[in-house]
């Protein structure tokens, strides 16, 4: 009855776990922010996107990856930052939220961080509410600081309705 | 070996190694969901072994689902002990498995110590814990020491080795005697030991003579005993075909399409360059592809008769055993179903249709005394619709019981007696499907313990489907399950609409229209409401760029998707339209889901992501929600129907005069030719033999004018044994046309003047010239009908078209009937307030305004009429449509223009309700 444990479900993940933590790094307007690595499925280039009609602002449209058809977030909106510029190609992360593909647009993907827990702090009570619904907590990097997305909560468009 | 048989093998052998799972996992937590898979899991074991003719499964079986049951039901709590038996059935169970396995048929022997424990338990008189315990595992190791003793006898004596066979007994005596634990590593022991005996059989058998079949028998019995022991050997069976995960195959034709992506990139780069040496091997490599391409799809699609395959044989078995005569009839057998859809959905059909032959149809006594035909008969129809995959299940019995489930409803605390007042019947019908709810008065081996429909329900939801449950007391009952197209293959249109391409459901879509400035069709607008004038009729039109908030590119909207969405027809406007292409759907992300216009997405043959619009969401967005109920599905049907054939057929013919004439073509009953010497005189009039009778002729205008020689033709009436023939000039032709009168004519004889095939023609009332023909026309009703005295049955005729009216009022009339002809329902229901009485009611089906369904449902709703027998009266009479008006309360359905059957029927009802009365 050994169930064999799919590498996104390992335990031991949680923010708590006292090891490191691994972390994908995204650029939105100069603001970096974390992804845990193990939900990311892949790091997409610009991507030709079906526009979705009626749909919520922040879908972007949607993508074929390899047969498996992702819905597109742009983060920047999700966010309430303005429009990205035009030049900007845009780079997006595709995460698996309950068995659903979703890729995240943001203006870069930077590398993989492997960050302490000692450095993790959580949210100052200061920063704009829309953006302490979307961050699970802050970490102290030697030049700046990343927020950590919470990636259910900023695909959780029910609450927009 | 049997497909059945070999079938069910692999099934219950699947099913056996859950259950071995799923009951130690019940002993840890005894959980209600843990509980009702295992008995459900039983309970298809029992039933399936009951029908292949497997006794002795059946017994072990039916003793554990006993046990079950109580502890479902809470009468019996889950103990240990109680779990090792049911264990030790389940052991038994696979024990015959395996000799059904290699004998096609079950050992000789008998359960009865195990059922009659099985059946202590389930009236609750539990041993006590420990020694019990001990006792009920020591029964399967007596018998399979019995048996490695019985196999090494039969091998040993041919080698004339008693004593083996001596200690054999002595160690079994030994054993019994030791405890459970020790008793089953003792069969194990002994069965390695006897495991290897029949390699050395052969040497040993040339020196003694031995009967030619002892040798297989002991092969045969060692290795069942090594199966039993507990050395499970790979089951030959489940080899033969390999059951590969779904998931697995999903991933393969992710990685297909992937191949077929760059394969066509590949093509793309070649294209350019005429002389590559790549072309060859690339032209190979697509080849394969597709076909790769095409294999895989496959493995995902079958038909649903796959699923049906096992059902006529169950039937059969069911109608055996039950003495009952049924009819199962499969339609649609070749629909494709997503194979995930398809398991999932088996064994809730096989439920359904067996609950149908078992509980819904009567015993051919029964059937007999409600004046039903003796064979009952199931009907399975499957067929794609509005986007969906519908199967309906019904059967013509006695349908559900009403008031047994009311009793039940309150017995098992679901609702209270004031709640069921306030329910009408079709919403406590739905109580069925409550887990644990089985109306059936006594539990037999097939049904009736309330597994089943809440499975159904279960298994149907989880894919996303509903099940609908229709019922009408003596006319049996039909379910509908309706099964999203999110999993299936559909063919779609692709259209363009400011540069976004969308698909829409081919099977929604009527036609297409392309709208030119100059050409007669025009988008004109009432209010900026735009319209099109398509045929005389005015079709509502709405913009999809409006409609999804699109608004770059510019105003070229050119074609207009017809679409049909229940009753209501609508036109969406687009730019383009490109063609179809079958598409696999898939259900949209959750965020979007809440978008009613979009019923899902696919991935088109190029690789892009496209939205399927639905057209439910937008008729409903255009304000026409409200007309899509419930009944949308018969709707659906009836208005393609009323769309091909609001036609009719007529004969045109030239007689008396030039202009052309016209009668239905379903009103005459064959065409002649006579030879005008043939034509005698009788009272001056002329007539023909004809078929051993003889048979008047008339003309039109009375004038009868014969051809002075040759064949003269004659369109020859016909009721019962009286024929009478029409004298013409000329048959002219046969069409299709839409019979619309527009000028009515005061002269006898003639309905008016209709366009048919673009000319002027007179429409010929047919019921004028049968009078003519026979004097006794009139008088017969007297005799035939049995009416009483001299007062004529009053039928209140309800149709929209004058055409109908006056065909039918004159030939209702010649039929000793009093008929009141009125145009519409709500004239018809105005009679009913004043107070008039009819003894029956004919009705159309469609008519503006309220529909005849709606009608019946009026009339029997409430008021004088509720009793009256209707008969309703359609230009198409599909089954469906018979089915649907039988629902909504016509005794009755008859084709327009099937004039002998409408005369019967009412003939035949009237009868029917003097008898009764």
């Amino acid at each position: 009855m050994n169930q064999i444990v799919p590498a996104g479900k390992r335990p031991g993940t949680e923010l708590a776990a006292p090891e490191t933590q691994d972390y994908v790094t995204m650029f939105i307007d100069g603001q970096m922010f974390g992804i845990q690595v193990l939900t990311v499925q892949d790091v997409l280039g610009p991507q030709k996107i079906t526009r979705i009609p009626l749909a919520p602002r922040e879908v972007a449209g949607s993508l074929n990856l390899r047969g498996r058809i992702v819905t597109a977030v742009d983060v920047r909106l999700r966010l309430g930052l303005r429009n990205a510029a035009e030049d900007n190609k845009g780079m997006s992360v595709v995460v698996d939220q309950n068995g659903e593909l979703y890729s995240l647009m943001v203006d870069q993907v930077g590398e993989v961080l492997s960050l302490p827990a000692a450095k993790f702090e959580r949210n100052p009570p200061t920063l704009d509410p829309m953006w302490r619904e979307f961050s699970a907590g802050i970490y102290r990097l030697e030049d700046k600081l990343m927020v950590v997305l919470d990636v259910g909560k900023l695909l959780d468009f029910k609450k927009d309705e | 070996m049997d497909d059945l048989l070999s079938e069910f093998l692999t099934e219950t052998s699947e099913s056996l190694s859950v259950l071995d799972v799923e009951l130690v996992k019940l002993e840890q937590n005894p959980e209600p969901s843990i509980l009702q898979n295992i008995f459900r899991l039983v309970h298809t074991i029992k039933g399936t072994c009951g029908f292949l003719g497997l006794p002795r499964l059946e017994h072990v079986a039916h003793a554990s689902e006993n046990v079950l049951g109580k502890f479902r039901d809470g009468e019996l709590e889950v103990t240990p002990t109680a779990v090792t038996l049911i264990l030790q059935a389940i052991d038994r169970i696979k024990l015959i498995l395996g000799h059904l396995e290699q004998n096609e048929c079950e050992p000789e022997g008998e359960d009865k110590d195990l059922i009659a424990k099985l059946n202590d338990m389930a009236e609750g008189k539990t041993p006590s814990v420990a020694a019990p315990a001990a006792e009920q595992s020591f029964p399967v190791a007596a018998d399979l020491l019995a048996e490695v003793e019985a196999a090494y006898a039969a091998g040993k004596k041919a080698a004339s080795d008693t004593d083996v066979l001596a200690e054999m007994a002595k160690e079994r005596a030994k054993e019994a005697a030791a405890a459970a634990k020790e008793a089953a590593a003792a069969a194990k022991e002994a069965a390695a030991a006897a495991a290897p005996e029949p390699e050395p059989e052969p040497e040993a058998a040339p020196s003694v003579p031995v009967p030619a079949a002892s040798p297989p028998a002991v092969t045969k019995q060692t290795e069942q005993l090594t199966n039993a022991a507990g050395e499970p050997k790979e089951s030959a069976v489940a080899a033969q075909t390999i059951r590969v995960n779904v998931e697995l195959l999903e991933n393969l034709m992710t990685l297909v399409s992937e191949l077929v992506l760059t394969r066509n990139q590949l093509l793309q780069m070649v294209r350019g360059r005429d002389d590559s040496e790549f072309t060859a091997p690339l032209q190979r490599l697509s080849h394969i592809t597709t076909d790769l391409q095409e294999g895989v799809m496959k493995t995902r699609m079958q038909p649903i008769g796959n699923a049906w395959a096992k059902l006529p044989r169950i039937v059969r078995d069911l109608s055996v055993e039950m003495n009952k005569k049924v009819d199962l009839q499969m339609l649609g057998a070749e629909t494709e179903l997503d194979r995930q859809v398809l398991e999932l959905i088996k064994d809730p059909l096989t439920h359904m249709v067996r609950n149908s032959a078992d509980h819904g149809l009567e015993g051919p006594e029964e059937r007999k005394r409600a004046g039903k035909p003796e064979i009952g008969k199931v009907v399975l129809n499957a067929y794609h619709e509005g986007g969906h995959i519908i199967i309906e299940i019904s059967d013509d019995g006695r349908g559900l019981n009403l008031d047994r489930i009311k009793q039940k409803a309150i017995s098992s605390g679901l609702a209270s007696e004031s709640e069921l007042e306030t329910m009408n019947p079709q919403h406590i019908y739905q109580f069925i499907f409550k887990a644990g709810f089985s109306t059936a008065e006594k539990v037999t081996s097939v049904s009736g313990r309330g597994v089943g429909m809440d499975v159904v329900r279960t298994n149907i939801e989880k894919i996303g489907g509903t099940v609908e449950l229709k019922s009408q007391p003596g006319k049996g009952s039909s379910f509908v399950i309706k099964i999203p197209l999110t999993l299936a293959i559909v063919s779609a249109l692709i259209v363009e609409c400011a540069g976004e391409r969308f698909a829409i459901p081919q099977i929604s879509v009527l036609e297409l229209v392309r709208v030119t400035n100059n050409s007669e069709h025009g988008i004109e607008n009432i209010n900026n409401a735009p319209v099109l004038r398509l045929r005389d009729r005015l079709l509502p039109l709405v913009s999809l760029k409006k409609l999804l908030r699109l608004n770059n590119g510019e105003d070229q909207e050119t074609f207009i998707v017809v679409t049909q969405v229940g009753t209501y027809t609508f036109g969406i406007i687009v730019d383009r339209v490109f063609d179809t292409e079958e598409i696999v759907v898939k259900p949209v992300a959750p965020i979007l889901r809440h978008i009613s216009m979009f019923s899902g997405n696919t991935i088109l043959g190029d690789g892009s992501v496209i939205m399927i619009l639905d057209p439910n969401g937008i008729a409903g967005a255009t304000g026409e929600s409200s007309m899509l109920g419930g009944g949308q599905s018969t709707e659906g049907q009836v208005v393609r129907d009323l769309h091909g054939d609001s036609k009719t057929s007529l004969l045109v013919f030239r007689a008396g005069s030039e202009d052309l004439k016209a009668v239905p073509l379903a009103l005459v009953a064959r065409l002649e030719e006579i030879d005008v010497k043939d034509v005698e005189y009788s009272h001056g009039k002329p007539m023909v033999q004809y078929r051993g009778h003889l048979m008047p002729l008339v003309s039109i205008d009375g004038a009868t004018d014969f051809r002075s020689e040759g064949r003269q033709p004659v369109l020859v009436f016909s009721d019962r044994d009286h024929t009478m023939g029409l004298v013409v000039e000329e048959i002219v032709d046969i069409v299709e046309d839409r019979l619309k009168v527009e000028l009515s004519a005061s002269n006898p004889g003639v309905i008016g003047t209709a366009v048919i095939a673009g000319k002027a023609t007179t429409i010929i009332d047919a019921g004028y010239y049968l009078p003519q023909a026979f004097g006794d026309w009139f008088g017969r009703a007297d005799k035939e009908y049995g009416t009483d005295e001299h007062a004529a049955p009053r039928i209140l005729l309800v149709d929209d078209s004058p055409f109908f009216r006056n065909l039918l009022t004159p030939l209702l009339s010649v039929a000793g009937y009093d008929v009141v002809a009125v145009e519409g329902p709500d004239r018809a229901l105005a009679l009913r307030e004043q107070g008039h009485d009819f003894d029956m009611i004919i009705s159309d089906i469609e008519m503006p305004g309220m529909s005849g369904f709606e009608f019946a449902q009026a009339v029997r709703a409430e008021g004088r009429w509720q009793t009256l027998p209707m008969v309703a009266l359609s230009s198409h009479a599909t089954e469906k449509d018979f089915e649907r008006g039988r629902q909504v309360g016509f005794n009755d359905y008859v084709a327009k223009f099937d004039r002998d059957s409408l005369l019967n029927t009412i003939a035949s009802t009237l009868a029917a309700l003097k008898g009764a009365a």
